[in-house]
């Protein structure tokens, strides 16, 4: 049986990577799941310079899902390659980080101090709802999603995966516009725009006031933009949003998703990125799949 | 510290209180490997709610293997776990947290709690081998404290007056001049905030036990974090983990 996917030449034992935001660096979550059954780990944003978040609290539960507004908060890029890189590359799995930045210029500093590390591929966060500059300001403007995909491209010794927001009117706009600016692969969907309120306190349930929902609430969403961008673009699509399940992480990969993240689900499970990769397998065997490749974007 | 996310049998539930419910759990190794001042994370049973509840350990039995949770009914979630009956099943993911520090036999600890703040000082105060004030804070009706009656001196405050000395634990503290050597305390933040201020003042150590909506519980997600005075080694800002680097803190170090 092959498990075995490729996203821009890198090859992964298997699709199952993590959500960025959702593992840290692998470190705590490494305690539950030996890192080395995953496809990859998708680092937690990292900036050019340490970036504190936002206030408390910081995320709440929905139903079916959570909202989070934790703004990107990380130590910065030279924390994260002192300590984060070299505990990953303990591990056989393949190293993608996510990138983060307010503006072009931000990126292009991460980026670049990146060229030189054991990193497998990057993952562009322009897709961010929680943060005031950077972030979704880059990714709901075709032209902006064009042109910084074309720039962090210029500088980056890696491939690049670029992260849409699903907070657009037509995804396969976004979808093209960073295949034009040259990207080597997409990875949707971020997180929607959502708001809870505490009736109680009668305030909003986060500091923030909006968050991300993530969760199996926004399964349907997540799907349906999979195989939108899928069927508008030819690059490969990583897909992701509310995937709790080896059979949620099935249905993306019959939408068209060469591979899956999955983020709210180590919450619920902290041990679910490896059982999800176990039940693939076991989909498998069932169905009689021979080469997961044929799964990919089966149903058109 | 191993911690695990494993499935337990409940072995007890009553209601101590309007809305406070004491719950044994059979939990096995776990309990060897708990100490006062951590915490566990519950998950409820229903689809709709994703995200673990933290509760503090109140007591932990290591002879039989069993751990105590004394909670409020705060939500749903909480709703949920006080109808589990003797023998039903229970998620819980733990030990989390680093708990509270020892103190040497020859000190006087002031043990403090305020509200739901009270449970894990019980299993705190059955372990420190020192002299103990427990200073008990209450809105209105009194939970737990005659279980605390064997460890020490135990002074109660109730807001309303109705039982102990009214006011806050502060205010009691203050009224009655309860002194030791150290402080630990577990409460609201308006309660802390004022006994770091007080500690400070009395130039003792004081560590307390901080409260924050959490996702994941084991120091991934950055939900549940509390400003320190200084950049933190580990975030590289100023701010810690509460659910990983605590949830209890030297005063000195975070900022309410």
């Amino acid at each position: 049986m092959n498990t075995r996917v490729t996203i821009a030449g890198v090859e992964l034992k298997n699709p199952v990577m993590t959500a960025s935001g959702t593992f840290g660096s692998g470190e705590e979550y490494g305690e539950f799941v030996d890192l080395s059954l995953l496809g990859a780990v998708v680092t937690k944003g990292v900036s050019n310079v340490p970036w504190p978040g936002n206030s408390t609290p910081r995320i709440a539960e929905t139903y079916g899902g959570m909202i989070n507004a934790i703004g990107l908060q990380n130590p910065g890029i030279d924390v994260f390659v002192r300590r984060d890189i070299p505990f990953l590359k303990k591990h056989d799995t393949k190293i993608i980080v996510n990138v983060c930045g307010k503006t072009t210029e931000d990126y292009v500093e991460v980026v670049e101090r990146l060229a030189g590390e054991p990193v497998d591929l990057l993952e562009i966060n322009i897709s961010c709802p929680n943060v005031k500059e950077g972030g979704i300001a880059f990714g709901q403007d075709p032209k902006a999603v064009e042109a910084i995909t074309r720039e962090v491209k210029r500088h980056a010794a890696q491939p690049v995966i670029m992260k849409l927001s699903p907070n657009v009117t037509d995804i396969t706009v976004m979808a093209k516009a960073a295949q034009a600016g040259g990207a080597d692969a997409i990875s949707l969907i971020n997180t929607l725009t959502g708001m809870k309120i505490d009736i109680n306190r009668r305030t909003f349930a986060v500091a923030n006031k909006t968050g991300g929902l993530s969760g199996p609430a926004i399964k349907p969403v997540a799907v349906r933009m999979v195989y939108q961008a899928a069927q508008a673009v030819k690059l490969p699509v990583i897909g992701m949003g509310g995937i709790m399940t080896a059979d949620d992480a099935v249905e993306f990969i019959l939408a068209g998703a060469t591979a899956v993240s999955v983020g709210t689900a180590n919450f619920h499970d902290p041990y679910a990125t490896a059982k999800i990769a176990d039940g693939i397998r076991a989909y498998m065997e069932r169905q009689g799949v021979e080469d997961i490749r044929e799964l990919i974007g089966a149903v058109k | 510290m191993a911690k695990e996310k494993k499935t337990v049998s409940v072995v007890s539930q009553e209601c101590l209180s309007e809305g406070i419910y004491s719950m044994w759990l059979d939990v096995g190794d776990m309990a060897g490997e708990a100490g006062p001042g951590q915490f566990l994370s519950v998950y409820s049973k229903d689809g709709s709610r994703l995200l673990p509840r933290p509760v503090s350990i109140c007591e932990i039995d290591r002879g039989r293997g069993r751990i105590r949770l004394v909670y409020r009914v705060a939500g749903e979630g909480t709703r949920e776990f006080s109808g589990w009956k003797a023998g039903d099943q229970a998620d819980i993911l733990g030990p989390l947290g680093n708990g509270f520090p020892e103190v040497s036999p020859e000190k006087t600890a002031c043990l403090i709690g305020g509200g739901i703040g009270i449970p894990p000082m019980l299993e705190l105060a059955k372990t420190l081998s020192c002299k103990k004030k427990i200073i008990l804070g209450y809105r209105d009706a009194l939970f737990l404290h005659k279980e605390f009656e064997p460890c020490g001196d135990v002074f109660i405050a109730t807001e309303d007056g109705s039982e102990g000395a009214k006011g806050n634990v502060l205010d009691l503290i203050r009224g009655q001049d309860i002194r030791g050597d150290v402080i630990m305390a577990c409460g609201p933040t308006p309660m802390l905030r004022a006994l770091k201020q007080y500690a400070a003042e009395q130039k003792i150590p004081c560590y307390l036990s901080l409260e924050e909506k959490m996702a994941c519980g084991v120091g991934a997600c950055l939900a549940c974090v509390c400003r320190t005075k200084e950049v933190d080694s580990h975030s590289n800002v100023r701010n810690r983990r509460i659910c990983k680097d605590g949830p209890v803190f030297d005063a000195e170090e975070v900022e309410l």
